[in-house]
């Protein structure tokens, strides 16, 4: 008989609380980035946008959560590839006909797909911005570090702003699931507040996709220079 | 052919036993009244089969007026076929149109082994069910009616709880094989009631270690269960099973 929380991580649930935990988390992450993204439409010419760069690559409660942040996507990660192959052997003979559109969204059904689409994304995106900072930052050249004309440069790229777009609405989908499901995992649903969780997911996501697609396509057509 | 009667191809997984790999097999039926079950469109299918010397298609059933849960098919990609609310045996000719085709599968799960065409082992379910344990009343002479108060949404939400038959179709339909529709909706029923909160964090602890060790898959809430659940059962009591996993596991 299993009766020691020790199982608990190993557990079916527990895994997902993890999953769900790690999620939001990544979430509030991405609260923080979008906001200081929007900063390039101070149309300053990147002084605030650098400011608020600067500020994050040196202030040590950043530097700290920036390590808790890259453990929790490594968590995340590693717990959806776990749970999703235990998911395909928990179905080893497929239907011929399934119909899963009559049941659920499509996004619903493609969160491992979409979130390694959004790894890839992530790899091309870090090695765009974070390696650059992070040779600044050990090199001791951060405070002449210039993050504003590095995305104008970036983003002149057409074929970069398309892969940026691509990995943009694969987190929007990702989240337009994500969001609603990771409180249904925490056990927080009620009957007159669940609907307003789906509700503000999915405007959060929309939301969250508009803002990261803002930058690279308004450097792109020149609205932001 | 008589006014509205129906001709259909069914494609049924014909499969011998569980060692054997199976297949679709192609079976014309004619005549088919829109007013038959589905069910009964197998009994009309088998019979001819039996008739003409073959093996007639195994498949599950017994109250056939929803309340056993016995009788599992996918058909056309869904559990209990295209109508909501309703087990195979409630499933009319009439949701079909003349010329049809109609593909029919077992449940498919690593859980639930098929057995021989269309029937599954689900004693998962019931290993499941018996990790529940008991719950504790004292024996004796009857207790008075209402000496135990029970609020009235607790209660009511408890019994629609009460209401899975354990037919699988959240299993089926879940992306993942998930069970967990089913485990939770057996973890509320008796969650909800003072009567079963006494051993309510052992029962939740091994029904949930019961339901990994048979192996069905984890849920991602794409919420395929609540739609496809005969009995409209929500996926508030897997949030519910999930309160009272993470409570159970601080507790102790
Ligand atoms: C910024 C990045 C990311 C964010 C904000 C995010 C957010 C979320 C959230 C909120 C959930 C719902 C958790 C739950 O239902 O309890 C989730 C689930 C999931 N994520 Fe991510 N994720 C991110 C990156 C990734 C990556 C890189 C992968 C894969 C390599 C991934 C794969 C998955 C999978 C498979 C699920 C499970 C589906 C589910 O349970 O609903 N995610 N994610
Ligand atoms: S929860 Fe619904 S679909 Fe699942 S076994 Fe119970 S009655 Fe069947
Ligand atoms: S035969 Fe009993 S529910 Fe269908």
């Amino acid at each position: 008989m299993s009766n020691s929380s020790a199982n608990f991580i190993q557990s079916s649930l527990g895994k997902k609380l993890l999953m769900g935990l790690t999620g939001l988390f990544l979430i509030s992450f991405l609260v923080v980035h979008a906001t200081l993204n929007s900063f390039i439409f101070a149309m300053d010419g990147g002084d605030l946008f650098n400011q608020g760069a600067h500020f994050m690559a040196t202030n040590p409660i950043i530097r700290i959560m920036e390590i808790v942040l890259f453990i929790g996507i490594i968590l995340h990660i590693v717990q959806a590839l776990v749970l999703t192959l235990k998911n395909q052997k928990a179905r080893p003979v497929k239907y011929a006909v399934n119909d899963g559109k009559a049941n659920s969204k499509w996004y619903s059904r493609s969160m491992g797909i979409l979130g390694s689409l959004l790894l890839m994304f992530l790899v091309i995106h870090l090695s765009h911005f974070w390696v650059g900072t992070k040779a600044a930052q050990f090199g001791g050249t951060i405070d002449e570090h210039n993050t504003y004309i590095e995305i104008i440069e970036v983003f002149h790229n057409p074929l970069i702003v398309l892969v940026y777009l691509l990995g943009v609405i694969s987190l929007g989908y990702h989240l337009a699931h994500g969001f609603q499901s990771s409180f249904q995992t925490l056990g927080l649903n009620h009957p007159k507040y669940t609907p307003l969780v789906k509700l503000a997911g999915l405007w959060f996501s929309i939301l969250i996709t508009i803002v990261f697609a803002a930058m690279p396509i308004s450097v792109y057509f020149g609205i932001v220079k | 052919m008589s006014h509205g009667n129906m001709n259909l191809t069914l494609k049924i997984w014909r499969q011998k036993n569980d060692k054997e790999t199976g297949k679709l097999v192609t079976y014309p039926v004619k005549d088919i009244s829109p007013d038959m079950s589905f069910l009964e469109m197998f009994d009309v299918l088998n019979e001819e089969l039996i008739n003409k010397g073959e093996e007639p298609i195994a498949f599950d059933h017994d109250c056939r007026e929803g309340i056993c849960g016995m009788c599992s098919m996918f058909i056309n990609g869904r559990p209990h076929g295209p109508k909501r609310g309703v087990t195979t045996c409630q499933l009319h000719m009439r949701s079909f149109k003349n010329g049809d085709t109609i593909v029919v599968e077992p449940w498919r799960a690593a859980a639930f082994p098929v057995i021989k065409d269309l029937t599954v082992d689900r004693s998962a379910f019931d290993r499941i069910i018996a990790k529940g344990g008991f719950i504790s009343v004292n024996t004796g002479n009857a207790q008075d009616a209402n000496n135990i108060p029970i609020p009235k949404p607790d209660a009511d939400a408890s019994f629609e709880a009460a209401a899975c038959i354990g037919c699988g179709a959240c299993v089926a339909t879940c992306k993942n094989s998930s069970a967990m529709l089913f485990v939770s909706a057996k973890i509320s029923q008796l969650a909800l009631l003072p009567q079963g909160r006494v051993e309510a964090t052992t029962r939740v602890k091994n029904m949930v270690a019961q339901m990994d060790e048979e192996g069905f898959g984890n849920c991602t809430n794409t919420g395929a269960c609540e739609i496809e659940c005969p009995k409209g059962i929500s996926l508030e009591n897997i949030a519910r099973m999930n309160r009272e996993y993470f409570v159970a596991n601080i507790k102790s």
